[in-house]
C-alpha cells in the first residue's frame, strides 16, 4: 500500500473511531479492507483510496471504519472479571440497591454480544437472590453489523466452545442448524444492543451500576483514553463499578477513578468507599 | 506430572491432542478404542481422559460407563471430543458422567479453555 493511502485510511479511521493504526498494522489494514473494496466494486485499495478522496460517500466510509475496528470476543473471556461480578459486585449491589431493586449494567464495545450474554447468564444463575428486581443489561458497539449479530445471538460451533462451559450451552442455547447455536429467547430478552460510539454518541442514557469496558482503551491514545473515561464516569453513581481489560489501567490517565486493591481490572469512583 | 489418556481411533487426532496436552505439562498415553483404554485404566487411572465417541470395538460412551464404575473412576475429568455435535449426544454424555464436551474440529484454545473451566489450568 502506498504511504499516502495508508495515511488516508488511518486518518479516516482515527477520526471516525479514535482507533490508531500504526504503520506496522498495514498488513491488517490490507487484509480487512480488500473485502470492503470488493463490496464497493473497487479493484484495489488504491482505487478505494481514490474513491474516498473523490467522493467521501458515507456508506464506503462507514464500511471502512467498521472493518478496521477489532471484534475479537468470546464467552466469559478471561473468566476473572465474571467471577468478580458474580461473587462480589452483584452481592454488593444486592444490599446497596435494595430500596430501588434496580441494577443497570453496560457492556461498552459489546462486539458480537458474548460479554453481555455471559453477564446475563450469571444474572439468571443468581436469579433466586434477585426476585422482584429489574436487571437491565445494555450492550453498545460502534459497528452496525456487530449490533445486528449480537441481537440475533447466533454463534458458530467454534464460538460457543470458546470459554463457554458445555452445561451453559445446553441450558442457554438452542441448536438451529448443525453448527449454529442461538441464545434462547429468555436470555436474549434480558439484553439490549444499540449502536454507540464512545467518542461521539455513546448510544445509551442514564446512569449505570456496572460498566464493562474491556480491551477498548488499548486502541486509543492518551487524550482519547482520558476523554472516554470522563464520559463513562459521568454515567456512573458514586459507588458504581468500572471493569477494564487486563492490559488497561486508569493510572496516569484519569483522576475520576481509583483501583480496588486485590481486584485486578476493577475500578471505582474517587469518592467510593467500596473495598473487597 | 499429571497424566492424560487420549482415546481416539484417528492417529492424527491423537497426535494433535498429545501435542496440546504435552505443551501444558501433561504426560500422555494413547488408546485407539474404548476397550484398550478401559484395559489401561484398570492398571492405572489417568488424571484426565480426552474421549472420542465413535470408535471400533468399544465406543466412547460405553467406555465412560465402564470407567466410572472402576474404583476411583468417579474422580478423573473425562472430556468428550467428537464430531457428534447435536444436543442429544451432549446431554447423553453429561448424563453418563462426562465433565465437558468438545465438538470437532477443535484447537488448542478450545482445549485450554475447557481445562480452565474445569480448574485444571490457570487462565
Amino acid at each position: 500500500m502506498k504511504p499516502e493511502d495508508f495515511e488516508l485510511f488511518s486518518t479516516l479511521v482515527k477520526q471516525r473511531s479514535g482507533l490508531i493504526l500504526t504503520p506496522e498494522k498495514a498488513y491488517l489494514l490490507e487484509s480487512r479492507l480488500f473485502p470492503v473494496a470488493r463490496k464497493h466494486n473497487l479493484k484495489s485499495l488504491e482505487d478505494m483510496a481514490q474513491a474516498v478522496r473523490a467522493r467521501r460517500e458515507e456508506p464506503l466510509l462507514l464500511d471502512i471504519t467498521e472493518a478496521m475496528t477489532t471484534n475479537e470476543s468470546f464467552f466469559f473471556r478471561d473468566q476473572k472479571p465474571f467471577v468478580l461480578f458474580q461473587q462480589k459486585l452483584l452481592l454488593y449491589l444486592l444490599s446497596a440497591r435494595k430500596e430501588k431493586k434496580h441494577i443497570r449494567i453496560w457492556s461498552a464495545a459489546a462486539s458480537s454480544g458474548q460479554e453481555a450474554y455471559s453477564l446475563a447468564m450469571i444474572c439468571l444463575e443468581e436469579a433466586a437472590k434477585f426476585q422482584g428486581w429489574k436487571i437491565e443489561i445494555v450492550g453498545t458497539d460502534l459497528s452496525r453489523e456487530m449490533v445486528a449479530r449480537a441481537r440475533a445471538g447466533i454463534y458458530s460451533q467454534f464460538e460457543v466452545q470458546r470459554g463457554l462451559p458445555v452445561t451453559h450451552l445446553v441450558k442457554y442455547f438452542q441448536q438451529i442448524a448443525g453448527d449454529k447455536w442461538q441464545i434462547k429467547e429468555n436470555l436474549r430478552q434480558m439484553v439490549q444492543f444499540r449502536e454507540g460510539n464512545l467518542l461521539t454518541n455513546v448510544g445509551v442514557e442514564g446512569v449505570f451500576d456496572i460498566v464493562f469496558c474491556r480491551n477498548v482503551l488499548i486502541y486509543f491514545d492518551g487524550p482519547t483514553k482520558t476523554r472516554i473515561l470522563d464520559t463513562i464516569s459521568q454515567m456512573m453513581y458514586k459507588d458504581s463499578f468500572l471493569i477494564l481489560g487486563g492490559a488497561e489501567t486508569v493510572l496516569g490517565i484519569s483522576d475520576k477513578f481509583k483501583v480496588v486493591p486485590g481486584a485486578h481490572g476493577l475500578y471505582i469512583g474517587q469518592d467510593s468507599t467500596y473495598e473487597l | 506430572m499429571k497424566s492424560c489418556l487420549i482415546v481416539d481411533d484417528s492417529r492424527v487426532i491423537r497426535k494433535v491432542a498429545r501435542q496440546i496436552f504435552e505443551a501444558i505439562g501433561y504426560s500422555c498415553t494413547e488408546a485407539e478404542n474404548g476397550q484398550t483404554a478401559l484395559d489401561l485404566c484398570k492398571t492405572a487411572l489417568p488424571d484426565f481422559v480426552l474421549l472420542d465417541w465413535n470408535m471400533p470395538v468399544m465406543n466412547g460412551l460405553d467406555f465412560l460407563h465402564g470407567f466410572r464404575k472402576l474404583p476411583g473412576g468417579d474422580v478423573p475429568n473425562v472430556v468428550f471430543c467428537t464430531t457428534e455435535n447435536d444436543l442429544e449426544h451432549i446431554q447423553e454424555a453429561l448424563g453418563a458422567g462426562a465433565n465437558e464436551y468438545i465438538m470437532k474440529p477443535f484447537d488448542a484454545d478450545i482445549i485450554r479453555g475447557k481445562l480452565e473451566q474445569l480448574g485444571l489450568l490457570e487462565s
